[in-house]
């Protein structure tokens, strides 16, 4: 019974560990479909992009992944503000979002994702940083620094979101644009311009994310395809565009996954987030900490 | 044009395919013909939840693959040990019964969410029921699973002629069906969801049941499409059944040729099926893929409404301006002296 007590310690902390993960991938989509109300279901491939940015720079010039990352953060800004434009342009302007809106996102997820495949082929890549192989043990705790940094950082980004959200002015109108765009107008602000603000931080968060995911595991271009349940089931069971409960529903499901994995198999695991989703949009569609 | 008159109308339209494809004398045409057809059958049943109704349904390939497993589950029940092998019809029927009844369950569980939560559910469902597939080892599992094909079938010859006959008719029948709910109450009452669903509602649309009865529809036509597929590629796969290209190509297809018709899906479907069969065989795979992907964006930007939008927007263009002209024209004498 000592030998599962250790490994039950070890999947709760490890999934905690990953939960943060989970937390930094989701930030992206709880800014735009939490508070945009834009279903970005090409972010996780936005996520890949990212992995492969890294990936790019950690191979050719040997640049630490996280730092590569956050050198391309402000790139991914306007990618993302740019892809909000075509998005207002062809579609909210003309109040088309819900299905077109949808199928243009669906479209750009495939663009990326074979873009991806043709010009680095279906390989799993990796990258290589001091804190790649070893672990910490701690008693009967055994954590991978790989999967520790990553955590670290993304409750720096999470941290980082959440006071920039709640104390700047752009980010009070951030999230001021998700309850009355009219009242927004009228304070003289833009709102087009606050949601492409918005949508360009929520793909600069891809960069940092994509970076994350592939120092925790190889990357291939259709990686991001599992992502997509995870981000949107952890952003509807956090409720939306509550990044406190972006945190703690991510953690719970790196926690129940992590346990799913060591007791019945990692086959199982995909099957744990989207029936969490499942159950939260059957449940309780506000989610833990809901509006 | 009364529905049994357009039937026997495409029945003999599918006579004339058949008979050409068997005067080309290449089986090769039997095999890209079955894909092509087979993505009319999906992107119509997509249509009808999807354009008919204005549900996105991302889970096509779930349907698809119920369909193609319950196909080998059969396989492996009866005709494994007993030799015995179903006829594909019943096979097909199966295959949609299983679909439809998940359909329904589907549409029980997700449709009280509108817009993007459903159509994220829908995502939902299809990695849950391939979880489901990859671990269940009866079927295969991720190894997955291989069917044996007869060589011959009689009077057709090569089995894949019987094949792609049993597609025809199925697309042919799917088409009947998708126009004849566009021109019935139901179709009217799908309508209404799409335009307003609050307002369907308040004005006595039961929203609910005729939501049920799309996915039903849509999930049992996909299984259908889905049952033979094992007897055409051999060899099953959970991660190929379920793969993207099937969800992207069954929405890419009706959103490019059009949604708000049975004809829209129908030409999306045999243009987008037929270019990709030209650029695997000439390109790669993986280009075509690429090609539906900006195909869709572009559309969706450019031509909202599809190609069926288009040639309408193009044959109303010239008449109303005639109108207009003439409206003009009227005016004028009494203002301008």
């Amino acid at each position: 019974m000592i030998f599962s007590f250790d490994l039950l310690i070890n999947a709760i902390v490890s999934g905690i560990l990953i939960g943060g993960f989970y937390a930094a991938v989701t930030s992206g989509v709880s800014l735009s479909f939490g508070i945009l109300d834009i279903v970005n279901i090409a972010h996780p491939a936005f996520i890949i992009l990212g992995s492969y940015v890294a990936y790019a720079a950690n191979s050719s010039l040997g640049i630490d992944p996280i730092i590569a990352a956050i050198v391309m953060m402000p790139a991914f800004y306007v990618l993302g503000a740019g892809v909000y434009q075509v998005y207002y342009a062809s579609f909210e302007k003309r109040g088309q979002e819900s299905l077109r809106g949808l199928a243009f996102f669906f479209g750009l997820l495939f663009i990326t994702e074979v873009s991806l495949v043709l010009y680095f082929g279906v390989d799993y890549r990796y990258v290589d940083a001091p804190y790649i192989g070893p672990s910490w043990h701690f008693g009967i705790l055994d954590i991978p620094m790989r999967i520790l940094v990553p955590f670290l950082v993304s409750m720096l980004l999470m941290a980082a979101l959440q006071i920039f959200l709640t104390r700047t002015f752009i980010g009070r109108a951030i999230m001021a644009v998700a309850q009355d765009q009219l009242a927004l107008r009228l304070m003289a602000v833009d709102p087009i311009k606050i949601k492409r603000i918005a949508f360009g931080i929520s793909i600069a968060t891809a960069s940092l994310a994509g970076a994350f995911l592939i120092i925790i595991q190889p990357v291939e271009p259709s990686v991001g395809r599992e992502y997509i349940g995870r981000v949107f089931a952890i952003c509807v069971l956090g409720g939306m565009g509550s990044l406190p409960g972006t945190v703690i529903a991510a953690m719970l499901l790196g926690v129940v996954e992590s346990l799913t994995s060591t007791f019945y198999g990692p086959s199982w695991a995909p099957a744990v987030s989207f029936g969490f989703l499942l159950l939260t949009l059957a449940v309780r569609p506000a989610g833990l900490l809901g509006r | 044009m009364r529905t049994p008159i357009f039937l026997l109308v495409w029945l003999a339209i599918g006579a004339a395919v058949f008979g050409v494809s068997l005067a080309i004398g290449n089986d090769y045409i039997f095999f890209a013909g079955y894909v092509v057809l087979q993505y009319v059958v999906l992107s119509t049943a997509w249509n009808i939840l999807g354009g008919y109704c204005g549900y996105v349904n991302f889970g096509s390939a779930a349907f698809f693959a119920l369909g193609a497993y319950s196909t080998v589950a059969i396989y492996k029940l009866i005709t494994e040990n007993d030799f015995y092998r179903m006829p594909m019809p019943v096979l097909m029927l199966i295959g949609g019964l299983v679909s439809g009844l998940v359909g329904l369950g589907m549409g029980y569980l997700t449709l009280r969410l509108r817009g993007a939560f459903f159509a994220i559910a829908t995502l939902a469902l299809a990695v849950v029921l391939q979880t489901l597939i990859v671990n269940w080892d009866f079927v295969g599992g991720s190894r997955g699973a291989y069917i044996i094909r007869p060589e011959q079938i009689w009077p057709f010859g090569n089995y894949i002629r019987y094949l792609f006959l049993i597609m025809l008719l199925l697309a042919i029948g799917a088409i009947t069906v998708a126009r004849l709910i566009e021109h019935s109450r139901l179709g009217y009452g799908f309508a209404t969801i799409r335009d307003d669903e609050l307002a369907a509602e308040a004005s006595g649309v039961p929203t609910l049941r005729l939501k049920l009865v799309a996915t039903t529809i849509s999930g049992a036509l996909m299984g259908m499409a889905g049952a033979p597929f094992p007897y055409y590629i051999g060899y099953l796969q959970p991660s190929s059944t379920f793969g993207l290209d099937y969800a992207v190509n069954s929405i890419a297809m009706p959103l490019i040729g059009g949604t708000t018709s049975w004809v829209g899906p129908l030409i999306g479907a045999l243009l987008l099926g037929s270019l990709q069969q030209i650029a695997t065989v000439t390109i790669s795979s993986a280009v075509n893929l690429l090609i539906v992907g900006f195909l869709l964006v572009t559309f969706v930007i450019i031509a909202p409404n599809g190609i069926v939008g288009l040639i309408h927007t193009y044959l109303q263009r010239k008449p109303e301006d005639f109108v207009g002209r003439r409206h003009v024209e009227a005016d004028v004498p009494g203002q301008v002296p």
